[in-house]
């Protein structure tokens, strides 16, 4: 079969499987934008800002766990990107994203529309490509698609100067099977024994924990996971990344750890004398001051990539490889050994984890006549337990990551290591394309979501009836927090006087919007709002603006050193 | 400690700068770099001579491993190897110090490749330590320009770095 370059791009992505392609036309894509006119097979989503797509790339691979695809021109088409890619990068989510250059004989002359594609993203993306041959461009794609989703997953850029893409020249097209790079192997088994010496510590565990991260979910290891700690009967608590890996409404989960992590998770990682570190990184908003962290814990790491072992904090069994293979290498060798670790050590632990559990961190007063922002994520909850959410970045992420108990992986989708405020609501339309039939919800604040409201019109043009959960505090909350607690609250620009009316712009973009003002309304709002199945609801929320997010670890301080909500007492004895 | 790292790896255009961006990006420290292509065209080998304690040297080689493509890297620093840099010197040589500066190249065992009436330019090679020397033995202010080419190594012995 003979193709131009144009055809190769889009034949590719159909022999890859591909169901979506998020992008926006330009000079540089034409040839290919017209290689796509007709066609069924790879659906485009019209996104109205090129960040937008790979937002929605991101939600979609990271609900379906297959890679997400963004198609951009050159120029600026690509450097809308880089903010969607680093996000990508940052939480390890497979995308592969097609840009359109310059054309070759003039890349480097300041062309039009040009730039240093490869060199802006090289930092934000696992690799990229400048395309110089036709005849090499189905393979750079299937290599592509194979390093992205492969190892430690990321985004992979592939760049194409758009003589490459010429209706006019037809070259043989072939797409590999499988792809092998004589520079890039990635480890799937571990060391079985280094996963005997993990067996035999754990074995002698008296205060166990078990800390888990996005690796999990990205690795499919959920099952894994909840066999291993239910067989050992030890405590868990996951990562930002990692909630869903394990059930969040079991009894052994003791929630969310790090800066806004609940009291009983981190005070366990504080006393714990073995932690099991499964698929996470030990970032700085998990640890808090390093040379305090887990002070009297042997440390077993396991993750893909071998760059993240030691990085921050050393660890005493590393285990290199897939978390999915290595877990059950691991469950293996622990029933095969026939021992338990000791009952009354494991028992005495549970007592002393019950009773930080008792604090209640999470509890927060119930007869404020303002909404208070965690109601809200509670009674969502209550609704649509099985629900897809998104977030952007922010207060409002952390009561979600608090206040709904997400049991399944894949269900939480929210930007944790870069941070990027604008994610959420592209993200939940790249799930809702994935999951029509299921509810998906993006909670955002009114901050965020301005960041991207541009996509409002993709989500009608592509009937994505998303629901969103404005918390609207009339702040940027997490900033203005800050500000209260370290800036004896000069609140610097953390707000904005001229807000947008939310229903209005909702309305104005083609969907529904509610304003809910009351307590005693949020539920019927929410009732109302997932009745209408095939309807975009923008409920605005106008919550409590002085609320904060607790228990909270300061910046610098030891993971121990919680500050408590104010309601509970504030004196109180942290060890 | 000083390390010195060799690799290879492919030679495509922009390998270089994704080695060279991983040590900014990092704030990793690059003393030196060396690169030029081996008896297979498609293989670069490149030598970094950087500093760091032993947590920073292990995440400079587990970054450098993960770029999709560095093929193989050693740690040559680790055992026992040879070193070797190449530098040029333009000296202003003139009066006593003609004869004083020919003596310091003997014994350096270094060559003088050009010759006028008031200069000449060295070439020494050895490694960096003795460059140094060089440099330190020689009065500073009849030093024309000097270019040092950054110390290449590899390990003494049966093993090598090859793929």
């Amino acid at each position: 079969m003979e193709l131009s370059g144009a055809e190769i791009v889009v034949q590719c992505l159909k022999d890859e499987g591909v169901e979506f392609i998020f992008g926006y036309p330009g000079g540089a894509v034409l040839h290919i934008y017209d290689a796509l006119f007709g066609q069924e097979d790879v659906k485009h989503v019209l996104v109205r800002h090129e960040q937008g797509a790979t937002h929605m790339a991101d939600g979609y691979a990271r609900a379906t766990g297959r890679p997400g695809v963004v198609l951009a021109t050159s120029g600026p088409g690509a450097t809308n990107l880089v903010t969607g890619i680093a996000t990508a990068y940052m939480d390890s989510i497979p995308l592969v994203v097609l840009t359109g250059q310059v054309p070759s004989p003039v890349i480097g002359s300041d062309a039009f529309q040009e730039c240093d594609t490869v060199g802006i993203t090289r930092p934000c993306v696992k690799h990229n490509f400048l395309v110089k041959d036709r005849r090499k461009l189905a393979e750079t794609i299937k290599k592509a698609f194979y390093i992205a989703t492969t190892g430690r997953p990321g985004p992979v850029l592939v760049d194409i100067p758009k003589d490459i893409t010429d209706p006019a020249i037809k070259v043989p097209y072939h797409y590999p099977d499988k792809v092998s790079l004589r520079s890039y192997k990635p480890k799937i088994e571990g060391n079985h024994r280094q996963i005997k010496k993990a067996a035999d510590l754990i074995l002698e565990a008296k205060r166990p924990m078990i800390y888990s991260g996005g690796g999990v979910v990205l690795g499919e290891a959920a099952t894994e996971l909840t066999e291993l700690t239910r067989y050992l009967g030890f405590p868990i608590t996951n990562t930002l990344m990692g909630l869903g890996a394990y059930p969040g409404t079991d009894r052994q989960f003791l929630g969310m750890l790090g800066m806004h992590g609940t009291y009983e998770a981190n005070m366990a990682m504080h006393e714990c004398d073995v932690l099991i570190a499964i698929g996470a990184r030990f970032d700085d908003r998990v640890t808090g001051k390093l040379s305090e962290f887990c002070p009297y814990a042997k440390i077993i790491h396991i993750d893909v990539d071998p760059a993240s072992i030691a990085k921050t904090v050393p660890v005493d069994i590393p285990i290199v490889g897939q978390v999915k293979p290595v877990l059950a290498d691991l469950i293996t060798i622990l029933k095969a050994s026939g021992k338990q670790p000791d009952p009354d050590a494991l028992a005495s632990w549970w007592r002393k984890i019950e009773s930080w559990r008792a604090l209640g961190c999470l509890k927060y007063p119930q007869d404020s006549p303002l909404i208070k922002p965690q109601y809200v994520i509670e009674q969502l909850w209550q609704q649509v337990p099985d629900a897809y959410v998104t977030s952007d970045v922010g207060q409002h992420q952390m009561w979600v990551a608090q206040y709904f108990k997400f049991d399944q992986p894949r269900h939480w989708i929210n930007s944790g290591g870069l941070g990027t405020m604008g994610f959420g609501m592209p993200a939940a339309i790249g799930v809702k394309l994935a999951f029509p039939d299921q509810p998906v919800v993006c909670v955002t604040g009114e901050a965020s979501i301005q960041m991207c409201i541009q996509e409002l019109s993709t989500a009608l043009q592509y009937k994505a009836p998303i629901k969103i959960v404005n918390l609207n505090n009339r702040y940027m909350g997490m900033v203005r927090q800050w500000q209260e607690f370290t800036y004896e609250s000069r609140y610097s620009h953390s707000y904005m006087d001229t807000l947008p009316d939310f229903v209005k712009l909702a309305e104005a973009y083609g969907h529904v919007g509610m304003r809910i003002e009351k307590p005693e309304d949020v539920k019927p709002a929410l009732e109302e709002a997932f009745k209408l199945k095939d309807r975009l609801v923008f409920m605005d929320f106008i919550t409590d603006r002085t609320e904060n997010v607790y228990p909270m670890v300061e910046a610098g301080k030891a993971q121990h050193e919680m500050r408590l909500p104010p309601w509970l007492s504030s004196d109180r004895e942290l060890a | 400690m000083r390390h010195i790292i060799s690799l290879l790896l492919e030679n495509e255009a922009g390998a270089l700068s994704r080695v060279s961006g991983l040590f900014s990006a990092r704030g990793y420290n690059i003393e030196a770099l060396t690169v030029a292509p081996t008896e297979d065209p498609t293989l670069s080998r490149m030598t970094i001579v950087t500093r760091g304690d032993d947590r920073i040297i292990e995440q400079i080689t587990k970054q450098l491993n993960k770029l999709i493509d560095v093929v193989k890297l050693i740690d040559i620093s680790e055992a026992n190897h040879i070193e070797r840099e190449l530098m040029l010197l333009k000296v202003r040589a003139k009066g006593p110090a003609r004869e004083e500066i020919k003596r310091l190249a003997d014994i350096f065992r270094g060559r003088i490749l050009d010759v006028t009436g008031s200069t000449y330019v060295i070439e020494v090679t050895g490694n960096s330590a003795k460059l140094d020397a060089f440099i330190d033995n020689l009065d500073n202010s009849l030093i024309l320009e000097l270019a040092r080419s950054g110390p290449t190594g590899m390990l003494r012995g049966e093993k090598s770095l090859h793929l």
